[in-house]
């Protein structure tokens, strides 16, 4: 969305003399693809958002035992003077001096909510990194293989993935962690499972569209093996759609895991997760509110940032804007 | 066309025998024996032998499979071992209820999406556009879970006495029931028919059965159930429906022939949406059939939240409670319908472009 909102700007203009002045004049690798996207990506509003929400997200998990007030599973009965769900009491605006502060409230087991939901973004990006991470190893390496090999496996590659995308997302990782037993390791593990043909697909595609061109031909006339020319020459061509949509994807395996989590399915408690934060209070919504909005409202800033990020990434990286139509493609 | 449908048609059935196999896998390897999660304490060997033998349990796994994908292709899922009736009916019973949640989603998604898409296209930049797309930003990134929890916050409760009230849980208040039309006008038919079994499943979508039995108290009161929880599907759809709308408004907004038309002197509504909605509908078509997908896994969700039973939720609870019969049965009957969708949306390209010819 964001290069909608600021006018594409032609590729001639983007890399001036005046900045490869500021560098080395004869190094054309200066402006190599990943340079001049990086400049792009950054002159899109959405995407700065993006990387700001992300930077204070990855800022508090890195220092969370300095923010948080509290340690996310201490109990505070008996340390301190607060009731079950007690609503947030900020000393600024006004709540008595003498009562404890805690900023977004205390939870049904006499927890400061602040400080789980600050342990909570450790919870979420790893779950995000690391269930994309496997699952674009897998995607990646079945649809470079299929696609780049063809015949008879890549059609039986493609069908079970078929089967796969068959069944409505939610549905089949909930079944796949009922198999594997509820927990927030075989959660991560379910839906990256889930999300390996969206990988797969969007590799092979791009494998596909390179596979037949001059400079792969090349390459094998210089007596390159298959395993360099998928490596080097052809998988380095599908990176770009890749990275956008394992960015995207990093959002909605933050989205599904809390939503198994919160269907009980995934973290299991104490563990500060956001998503079975919910969970637990979801009753209290008419009598502790606050305990409901604000795991919701850090599950949301955070699978903004990223989906924020992933649009500004794919406007960054679309070839098509590098030619100046100045349509932006959503 | 006929010949395309056909190719596509069998192109299907190896997807659908996958999973066929798939749900029959997943459903053996969840872990915990159907006896002792239907008997519990009582689940003695000799009670669950003969339990066993009783629901064919006890044969080889490769014959399991096959009597059931048998059954399967008969339309024959069973008896659910927690409610002892057949799984089939409980299908016709609670469907309904999830295709009209459904459906007032995709509903709301697409007329609300679609002008919202049009219009921040037309009007790139503006505030409206903007305000737009910042909306869509935070609609896709909302948990369905927490927004009903919200929803029922702010309706049920913040707006209590008002006349925006919305109940918060259950298909109708208490007290109202939805009588099916076959009662009203005492339509005959044998039980276990195919016709009863038709009466049954029409007569539970309670919009359209209050509607032709002109009882306007229940049609009312389900609607106003149904908002919420509607609201709550719709919300991450109707997000994708608008962005997806805008960008293909804008790449045929930049067409020559577009321009062409402005110079002819059309006016703007002619040239929006003539030259450019109809045109630039492929795409948005595309993304509003793969919305099915997104909207069923959300009503496992919405469902469960706003105490519906329908099918989403049967379906967790069946899980949980490993009522195999149910689990196949109801994963079978949405993915293939899931299969069969697709199909539709892939056929209707060449109604929308003249310029495909799909033999």
């Amino acid at each position: 969305m964001s290069s909608a909102t600021e006018p594409a700007v032609p590729v001639a203009k983007l890399p001036p003399l005046d900045d490869a002045a500021a560098g080395d004049i004869g190094d054309f690798r200066a402006n190599s693809l990943w340079r001049l996207t990086l400049r792009r990506l950054f002159r899109q509003r959405s995407a700065v958002i993006g990387a700001i929400m992300l930077g204070l997200l990855v800022f508090s998990a890195i220092f969370a035992p300095w923010i948080a007030p509290y340690d996310p599973e201490q109990v505070l009965i008996g340390k301190e003077d607060v009731r079950k769900r007690a609503a947030p009491c900020i000393h600024l605006l006004g709540c008595p001096a003498d009562q404890p502060q805690h900023i977004l409230g205390v939870d049904g087991n006499v927890r400061d909510q602040f400080s789980r939901i600050i342990y909570g973004t450790r919870v979420s990006l790893y779950v995000g990194f690391l269930t994309v991470s496997l699952a674009v190893i897998v995607g990646t390496l079945l649809g470079a293989v299929s696609g780049f090999l063809g015949g008879w496996m890549d059609n039986t590659v493609m069908r079970v993935l078929d089967v796969v995308l068959a069944f409505p997302f939610l549905l089949l990782a909930i079944a796949i962690v009922s198999v594997l037993g509820p927990g927030l390791t075989n959660a991560m593990l379910a839906i990256a499972i889930i999300s390996i043909p969206i990988y797969a697909r969007v590799t092979r595609a791009s494998v596909l569209s390179v596979r037949e061109m001059d400079f792969i031909e090349a390459s094998r006339a210089l007596g390159a093996s298959n395993t360099q020319i998928l490596f080097r020459r052809v998988l380095p061509n599908a990176l770009p759609p890749l990275i956008v949509v394992a960015t995207l994807g990093i959002a909605t395996a933050i989205l599904d895991t809390a939503a198994l989590s919160f269907i009980g399915l995934g973290a299991q408690p104490p563990t500060p997760e956001w998503g079975s934060m919910l969970a637990i209070e979801r009753n209290q919504v008419f009598s502790a509110p606050h305990l409901v909005i604000f795991p919701g409202l850090a599950i949301m800033f955070t699978v903004l940032a990223f989906n924020l990020l992933g649009d500004g990434l794919r406007d960054a990286l679309d070839p098509r804007l590098v030619h100046g139509s100045g349509v932006a493609k959503e | 066309m006929t010949q395309y449908t056909i190719r596509r048609l069998i192109a299907a059935i190896p997807v659908i025998v996958g999973v066929l196999i798939v749900t029959f896998v997943l459903a053996r390897a969840i872990p915990g024996e159907p006896c002792t999660a239907m008997f519990g304490e009582k689940a003695t060997p000799e009670v669950c032998e003969k339990f066993n033998r009783d629901k064919g349990l006890d044969k080889p796994i490769a014959t399991q499979f096959l009597i059931f994908a048998k059954d399967m292709l008969r339309g024959d899922f069973g008896d659910s071992i927690r409610f002892k009736r057949s799984v089939s009916q409980i299908l016709i019973e609670r469907l309904p209820q999830t295709m009209e949640l459904g459906m007032a989603a995709l509903l709301i998604a697409v007329t609300v999406g679609i002008p919202l898409g049009i219009i921040s296209a037309t009007r790139r930049n503006s505030p409206a556009d903007v305000a737009t797309m910042i909306g869509a930003n935070i609609g896709v990134s909302m948990p369905v879970f927490w927004l009903g929890l919200m929803l029922a916050y702010v309706f049920a409760l913040l707006l209590k006495d008002t006349p925006f009230q919305l109940p918060p849980s259950g298909r109708l208040s208490a007290g109202v029931n939805s009588i099916p039309f076959y009662e009203v006008y005492n339509l005959q038919f044998t039980a276990g028919t195919f016709k009863a079994s038709l009466f049954t499943f029409l007569s539970n979508f309670y919009i359209f059965n209050s509607i032709i039995t002109a009882n306007w108290t229940v049609l009312t009161d389900s609607i106003r159930h149904l908002i919420l929880p509607a609201i709550a599907l719709a919300t991450i759809p109707l997000a994708i429906i608008a962005r997806m709308t805008r960008s293909s408004m804008l790449e045929v907004l930049g067409q020559d022939y577009v321009r062409t038309a402005k110079a002819k002197g059309l006016k703007q509504r002619q040239v929006v949406m003539k030259h450019g909605f109809r045109n630039a509908l492929l795409p948005i078509v595309t993304i509003v059939g793969l919305q099915l997908g997104l909207v069923l896994s959300g009503a496992i969700l919405t469902e469960t939240i706003f105490g519906l039973s329908g099918v989403g939720r049967s379906l967790y609870e069946a899980i949980t409670a490993r009522d195999y019969p149910i689990i196949q049965g109801f994963v079978v009957v949405i993915a293939v319908g899931y299969v069969l969708v697709n199909l539709i949306v892939d056929l209707s390209y060449a109604i929308l472009d003249p310029r495909i010819h799909l033999d």
